[in-house]
């Protein structure tokens, strides 16, 4: 072993639990459970529909564990708390209303709820375990005919367009944990942008779990209509426990013609102990539709937490000229597994999709890309082009490329690179004789190796991104 | 998914297939002859193994692309008379027969070794070529044919590995002893002989080179007659340290044939293998290969050309197993898609923890002349070892507009243009064989499938 590997490494700053008084449910999932969370959310009988559906749905089938090459003990599905709320009103006029011990640990969390102390431009959605506790800027983005209120909100007050577009792109049975979510979810964001807006600010949701028994379920859907824009950005953090815990979430993004969304994903789930003790087991489905010609859905994500990640950012390229993007860094470190990567399915002609995947492994962690390129017949001149570049920090962690590329029709042009690198002694040598000290010099190069997926962050995005990869990998490097 | 009711409509059908197999794998086993117990009890361990997981589905992600319920359903006989001749003449294997192997070329009919339509003249003394058949009785070779056959085929999980062992007995057993330089290269003819029965063979083929040999194995598939017959082959390399084996395997099955074949490769220190695979025939065709570094400082080209028409589907599934440290690995696969054909490129490199130093380079490059063809590639990279250089890349499309535009401004017929560059896709692979005869069968498939498009037009 080289110099390399050392330091200690700086805690997780957002392992702390909140002390609230919150309302649960009892533990384990049947249909009694569903109807109970449904009653809870006061949801209309279409809805409990969909939830029965889904989850009769889901007890016929298969959790994925041959495919992915990750490794965990057995979940027990009925050992997991399916709706946890922090008791106060559900239906909030105002911030006044929230239970200032919330606004408090969103505070801590560096995410002012209070609209005169946030970064301007900014737009956000909190939820808290299981349902969502504040959203600001409402009013302002109204008038701009601008819908982002929680979902449970959305089934509410706007029941026509959630009727039509839930489960639009994610189907109930989509997959083993896009049919629990479906069953279980409890609250999540609502965007909904109409014809010809430019949605005036940045949306963003931040999803903190504190019960240690709870699993967290929420769903997104975002709607752009014809020639509407949005960007919205995620982030997540969760206490530090030693039980692993579940979060299952379904992200559905609907783009009509000319229609533009960017979605940003920075995700800090606690990781676990070096030992891989405790930690998120991150199972999400995120898929767009570009449904319309001339769309765009462009995927940013910065994977650095979580035990297990599974994940697949997708695009249906259904429109003629739309365009799919997928721009990942995904970091593993200890003894984080991920298995991430996208699908881009080629429907319609002139559809074009870039991806670009950076993974990052350090410690004992296995970071594996798993992406699908598919070109169906009709796809006539349909593009991809895919770059997979992977850097491993140590002797002991793995990294892996599994693309899959499925060409059916000859005009199209598709085409893979992958390649792995390490952190070279000469690199670090060069730098550091420059008076660059040796973390400033292996965040510069790790910076460099991001760049093509940072630079399509939003601004404090992009910087808390780089800060946050900074604080994975100290000590890992030496 | 298909509903269950057809899935166990599927199951019986096999059943029944095994069921045949069964039969004649009972004969073979019957039958009298000085074979030794032990290849008794590997026919019966691996029959078991296959009657247990028969044939593999699309379910299984190795067989995701490739579907075989076609040889399932086929009532294939297996070919299994030892002493069968069919009658061929020289005449008519002369078109298989590479010149500069004239005199080192084992004939197999059917699977079967044919002594009358051989020749092993120009083989150096030390040299051993056989039939495996007859490796397997006499007591000369027995010894290394035991110690190194079927040791690295391992039948579970592998069903057509699993059949072919079931019914090992022909084949050829080729061994270097140590320092032995082969000049000419060694010719593995198979040819099959059905018109209009369905004969099933099981090629086994063991080649071992001992410490600093050297030699050139060609190995070749071709058809008398466009019969709809089953090859099933299995080709072990055992290269010890120092040596060298360069490989070619050139398929030309009939265009109604079904080819599924596994080569592994076991590497010594700094040893070298240099394998090229042309698949030109077989209206389905799979093959897997494997090479194993079991040492440090070996090396290893895996090279590949497929050309497929109208009906054709050839699969290849590659291994590249970097255990150790300080190997390095090239592969290079090209496919040529016309008509309603389909390929699959599945190719692993792994490196293994501690594996330091490990160079790999893998490409799979696919030109598609048709739009009803279909390419599948996955190109994968598992590496556990950070000082290493890892590369690959895939791609899939079309010939470059701009190439076509500069040859047609020379004055060239946009046609003849486009079969220049498809000609000059395919050379990449073709100009890096060593032999002249094999280099002229393939410019002129390669010629010839583009004159046809061209008059088709």
């Amino acid at each position: 072993m080289s110099n390399i590997e050392l330091l200690t490494n700086r805690e997780y700053k957002y392992g702390f639990v909140t002390d609230i008084e919150s309302e649960t449910i009892p533990k384990g999932l049947t249909e009694d459970t569903i109807r109970l969370i449904s009653a809870k959310k006061q949801e209309p009988e279409w809805m409990l529909e969909f939830r029965l559906k889904a989850y009769r749905q889901w007890l016929t089938m298969k959790e994925p564990r041959h495919w992915p090459n990750i490794k965990y003990p057995e979940v027990n599905y009925q050992d997991v708390i399916y709706y946890s709320a922090p008791k106060q009103k559900v239906n909030k006029a105002s911030l006044d209303e929230v239970d200032p011990e919330l606004l408090r640990t969103f505070e801590k969390l560096g995410i002012p709820l209070q609209e005169q102390k946030q970064l301007a431009g900014v737009a956000i959605d909190a939820v808290f375990d299981s349902v969502s506790v504040a959203t600001t800027y409402k009013e302002k983005l109204k008038k701009h005919g601008v819908i982002f209120c929680s979902y449970t909100d959305a089934i509410r007050d706007y029941p026509e367009l959630v009727k039509k577009y839930l489960g639009s792109v994610v189907p109930v049975g989509d997959n083993y944990f896009a049919a629990l979510n479906s069953a279980v979810f409890s609250d999540g964001s609502f965007v909904f942008v109409p014809k010809g807006v430019r949605c005036p600010m940045e949306l963003s949701t931040y999803f903190r779990i504190n019960n240690q028994e709870s699993g967290q379920f929420e769903r997104t859907l975002i709607i752009a209509e014809e020639g509407a824009s949005v960007s919205y950005n995620e982030g997540c953090t969760a206490p530090k426990f030693d039980k692993n815990q579940l979060h299952a979430a379904v992200v559905e993004l609907v783009a009509l013609d000319d229609a533009e969304i960017k979605y940003s994903t920075v995700q800090n789930w606690y990781a676990g102990d070096e030992e891989g003790k405790g930690g998120i087991y991150n199972f999400v489905t995120k898929r767009g539709k570009c449904a319309g010609r001339n769309s765009k859905i462009s995927w940013t994500q910065v994977e650095t937490g979580s035990a297990i990640t599974w994940k697949y950012p997708s695009c249906i390229l259904q429109g003629e000229n739309s365009i799919g993007e997928f721009y990942s860094v995904a970091l593993t470190n200890h003894s984080q597994q991920a298995d991430t990567g996208t699908k881009m399915i080629h429907l319609g002609k002139n559809t074009r999709s870039t991806i670009i995947s950076k993974g990052i492994s350090a410690g004992k962690s296995n970071n594996s890309y798993r992406g699908l390129v598919k070109v169906m017949p009709k796809a006539e001149g349909a593009r991809n082009y895919t770059q997979c570049d992977s850097m491993l920090i140590g002797s002991r962690c793995g990294a892996n490329t599994f693309p899959y590329i499925e060409v059916m029709n000859n005009t199209a042009r598709v085409e893979h690179e992958a390649s792995t690198s390490k952190i070279s002694e000469e690199q670090l040598f060069y730098l550091q004789q420059r008076g660059i000290s040796q973390e400033d010099a292996v965040s510069l190069i790790i910076n460099g190796f991001c760049k093509a997926v940072f630079r399509e962050l939003p601004m404090e995005f992009a910087v808390e991104a780089q800060r946050l990869l900074g604080l994975k990998l100290e000590g890992s490097v030496g | 998914m298909a509903a269950p009711d057809d899935l166990r409509k599927m199951s019986t059908q096999i059943f029944t297939e095994e069921n045949s197999y069964s039969l004649a794998h009972q004969e073979l086993q019957e039958e009298p002859g000085r074979v030794a117990s032990w290849v008794k009890r590997l026919r019966d361990e691996a029959f078991e193994s296959f009657a247990h997981s028969g044939f593999p589905t699309t379910e299984q992600e190795e067989w995701k692309y490739t579907n075989v319920v076609q040889i399932a359903k086929a009532k294939f006989e297996p070919f299994i008379k030892s002493d069968a001749d069919e009658g061929i003449t020289q005449k008519q294997i002369a078109p298989f027969i590479y010149e500069e192997a004239n005199s080192s070329r084992l004939v197999f009919i059917n699977g079967i070794f044919n002594e009358r339509l051989s020749s092993l003249e120009s083989l150096p003394g030390e040299t051993v070529a056989v039939d495996l058949a007859r490796a397997l009785t006499e007591s000369e070779q027995a010894e290394i044919v035991r110690e190194y056959l079927a040791r690295s085929a391992d039948v579970d999980g592998n069903p057509f590995t699993a059949l072919n062992t079931a019914f090992l007995s022909g084949g050829a057993f080729l061994f270097f002893p140590a320092g032995v330089v082969v000049e000419n290269p060694i010719h593995l003819l198979f040819i099959s002989s059905a018109e209009n029965s369905r004969f099933a063979s099981f090629p086994r083929v063991l080649i071992v080179a001992g410490r600093g040999s050297s030699a050139t194995v060609i190995e070749s598939y071709a058809s008398l007659k466009q019969g709809e017959y089953f090859t099933d082959a299995v080709v072990e390399v055992v290269i010890e340290d120092d040596a060298r084996i360069e490989h070619y395997k050139v398929q030309n099955e009939s265009e109604k044939a079904f080819h599924v074949a596994r080569t592994i490769a076991e590497l010594g220190r700094n040893s070298s293998y240099n394998s090229t695979v042309i698949t030109l025939g077989a209206r389905l065709s799979r093959h897997d290969i494997s090479v194993n570094f079991n040492h440090e400082g070996a090396e290893c080209w895996v090279d590949g050309l497929y050309i497929v028409e109208d009906g054709q589907h050839t699969d290849t599934h590659s291994v590249i197993d970097h255990k150790l440290p300080h190997c390095t690995s090239r592969q290079l696969y090209k496919g040529i898609l016309n008509g309603k054909s389909r390929a699959v490129f599945n190719g692993k490199v792994f490196v293994r923890q501690g594996a330091q130093g490990t160079d790999a380079m893998q490409t799979n490059r696919n030109l598609m002349l048709s739009n009803d063809a279909r390419v599948d590639t996955k190109p994968q990279l598992e590496i556990f070892a950070d000082d290493v250089k890892c590369a690959h890349g895939a791609t899939v499309g079309q010939l470059e507009e701009e190439e076509l535009f500069y040859l047609v401004s020379r004055g060239l017929h946009t046609e003849l243009a486009r079969n220049l560059l498809t000609y000059g896709f395919a050379e990449e692979v073709v100009e890096k064989i060593k032999i002249d005869s094999i280099k002229a069968q393939l410019d002129e498939a390669v010629l010839n499938r583009l004159h046809a498009r061209l008059e088709a037009q």
